[in-house]
């Protein structure tokens, strides 16, 4: 599939010149991030934890095929069955079997990024299959059919009054209602009948383990555990970069990841499940693909299959807390968005790599140590590499390039832009063709350059 | 079958025609971790923080008690009880072959094995439990655990737990929650509304 060009400054322009949902937007993110420092520095040796988490998950990436073969003969053994998919239409195609064979019309569904990015829930409605997201924030984004703009906070672009009016409009609850007490008792009654109908139960999964052939899924709501409790059919599906080696593992990133995500100790469930329930159930594991094994094998971006998803990146992220998550137009939004994505597609994701001032902050919350504004600053020298820039870009990168190379040429230009700031008129600078200056005063000049100063005062040898 | 087949020999060529060196795994070092000298205050301070109501108790029959000075627990009308010495529940779950006969339960009391001081975590192994959905689709939640079975942090925890032997367990720190309404906290999302947790000596 041939993907448009995702260009991040028009798919952020109207939620950036809103001006009350996007400092709205900012602060609520700006309050998680808050948590989660709380939650980080209540704990002390959280440096410590970090840097395990990373050698853990660096060594599993580079062993990743043994891990592989060890989980699935574990899981195997345990009475679960394994599936692989190489790519998004092998997954779903491997859930519609497994759905067509158990006659299903029904399906519950927990929070998955995965099934996101495979598109599972429309090829699934394409076939005839009712598909229920029981994540509240995900069930909300589905009657409104939109997408989630944040991993973790599928909903946190919407405001109460509009989840007020889509609830009117799907379940029948008061108009004007907006509080948020009375919106989630309403869902609560609406799901209640989802799961109890629900035919087969679908996850996604936080972590899988080579060594049992475990799977654990973490949430708040319960709504995994009830959506797999009560059909005999449980199908989780993961990527394969979810692997962790060793049961004992579990214990960094219990820690690591609701910390980090919302800012709790740890989510209010967090499941283990190793095998089919009984004899009479079944267990399907698919795991995917799509794209990670050659990700895998480019060295620049390899750590970003270290990646546990909790979000910490865009909480924390300037740009993000801003233009929201649809204008990144990815399953996974933010800065591990945009190191992600361009490695799908590079020429229709160029512009995510420079939705980023470089200020860091990504990098320092990343529980597993992902050196994510590194990543995003390759990400901009390989689209040059490539050709991939615009041509304003290039044009004004080569005449810079240009000047740099002749010390005499730039000491010429400074001197006329010196003299151009002091006396071009206003109206000169600021108008409609220097975008620059559309919310921005130039500075004022200074009388000489730092050669010409240098030259003057330190000149003696 | 044979496109599945053919997927997981192509993915896993694909790994292993890039051979990376790596680092041995590292090792947890248990002393590094943050200890409590109280424990089992830490636990109850958390819980408290995530929702949970802690009651400190020296008999199982003060559970009954306590439970009866609830509301919500004296107009119950279907109340599941597995632990038999605390309190008597007038529906037997495992008479029941099919979960779905349980969405109407509107107390479960249940044992929990240990508890986790950092997070205000309690470790349920499946073992204990009839169906898993018990811990999930009751109105409200009472676990009973020992105060002497208590880990300082989820190392210890998983230590603990050593090799998993059943085909479920789940640690629950607190009702169920969510803030995916402009990130107010409602609890009571799915599961159970309430989650009382007795701490026996």
């Amino acid at each position: 599939m041939k993907l448009p060009i995702v260009d991040h400054p028009t798919a952020a322009r109207p939620f950036v010149t809103n001006p009350k949902r996007s400092p709205w937007h900012d602060k609520a993110l700006w309050f998680v991030r808050s948590k989660r420092d709380k939650q980080a520095k209540g704990v002390s040796e959280w440096e410590h934890l970090r840097e395990l988490a990373s050698e853990i998950k660096t060594h599993t990436v580079a062993n990743l095929a043994d891990y592989l073969e060890k989980f699935e003969q574990a899981a195997t053994n345990l009475g679960a069955t394994v599936h692989w998919a190489a790519d998004a239409a092998e997954h779903n195609e491997i859930v519609l079997k497994i759905l067509r064979r158990h006659e299903t019309l029904r399906i519950v569904k927990s929070k998955s990024m995965l099934t996101e990015e495979c598109g599972l829930n429309h090829f699934l409605e394409n076939n005839g299959i009712e598909v229920v997201d029981t994540d509240l924030g995900e069930r909300i984004v589905q009657l409104r059919d939109e997408t989630p703009s944040h991993i973790v906070l599928p909903a946190i672009h919407i405001k109460k009054e509009e989840v007020g009016e889509t609830f009117h409009q799907h379940l029948g609850t008061e108009k004007g209602a907006s509080d948020p007490k009375y919106l989630t008792e309403a869902a609560r009654q609406h799901l209640r009948n989802k799961f109890l109908l629900g035919e087969v139960g679908i996850t996604g999964v936080n972590f899988a383990i080579a060594e049992t052939g475990g799977i654990v899924v973490c949430t708040n709501e319960g709504n995994a555990d009830l959506g797999v409790s009560l059909p005999k059919v449980h199908i989780a599906c993961m990527g394969i970069e979810k692997l962790i080696p060793r049961f004992q593992d579990l214990s960094v990133f219990t820690r690591l990841l609701a910390r980090s995500a919302t800012g709790q100790p740890i989510t209010t469930y967090t499941s283990h499940f190793h095998g089919p329930r009984d004899p009479d159930s079944e267990l399907h594991i698919v795991l995917v693909d799509n794209g990670r094994t050659r990700l895998r094998g480019n060295s620049e971006f390899r750590d970003s299959l270290n990646c546990i998803r909790c979000g910490a990146c865009m909480n924390t992220c300037p740009v993000y807390r801003r233009s929201g998550g649809h204008s990144y137009h990815a399953t996974v939004p933010g800065p591990i968005g945009s190191v992600l994505s361009p490695t799908r597609d590079a020429k229709s994701y160029k512009s995510l790599p420079y939705a980023c001032s470089l200020c860091g902050s990504c990098t320092d919350v990343c529980p597993v140590k992902i050196p994510l504004h590194h990543q995003l600053l390759a990400w901009r020298k390989e689209l040059v590499g490539r050709g991939l820039l615009p041509v304003s870009k290039r044009v004004s990168m080569r005449f810079a390039s240009m000047l740099f190379q002749r010390p005499r040429l730039f000491a010429v230009a400074g001197k006329c832009g010196r003299t151009a700031l002091r006396v071009l008129p206003h109206w000169m600078t600021h108008n409609r063709l220097n975008t620059w200056t559309i919310a921005r005063e130039l500075p004022s000049p200074p009388r000489e350059s730092f050669r010409e100063w240098y030259g003057r005062n330190r000149n003696d040898d | 079958m044979n496109a599945s087949t053919s997927s997981r020999r192509s993915m896993l060529d694909r790994i292993r025609t890039r051979p990376l060196d790596s680092n041995p795994l590292p090792t947890v070092n248990p002393s590094r971790m943050t200890t409590y000298s109280d424990p089992v205050q830490k636990f109850v301070e958390i819980l408290g923080t995530v929702g949970g109501q802690a009651h400190i108790i020296d008999r199982p029959e003060q559970i009954g008690e306590t439970l009866n000075a609830i509301e919500v627990f004296t107009n119950a009308r279907r109340i599941a009880s597995l632990v038999p010495e605390a309190i008597q529940g007038d529906v037997d779950p495992s008479c029941f072959d099919d979960p779905h006969g349980l969405a109407s339960l509107d107390w479960v009391v249940a044992p929990g094995e240990f508890i986790v001081a950092e997070n205000g975590a309690i470790w349920v192994d499946g073992r204990s439990l009839p169906h898993r959905v018990l811990l999930f689709i009751p109105q409200y939640l009472a676990l009973v655990v020992s105060r002497s079975q208590v880990v300082n942090h989820m190392h210890e925890a998983y230590a603990r737990i050593g090799t998993p032997t059943t085909n479920f367990g789940v640690f629950v720190s607190g009702p169920s929650k969510t803030a995916d309404i402009e990130q107010s906290l409602v609890l009571g999302a799915h599961g159970c509304r309430t989650l009382q947790v007795f701490l026996l000596p």
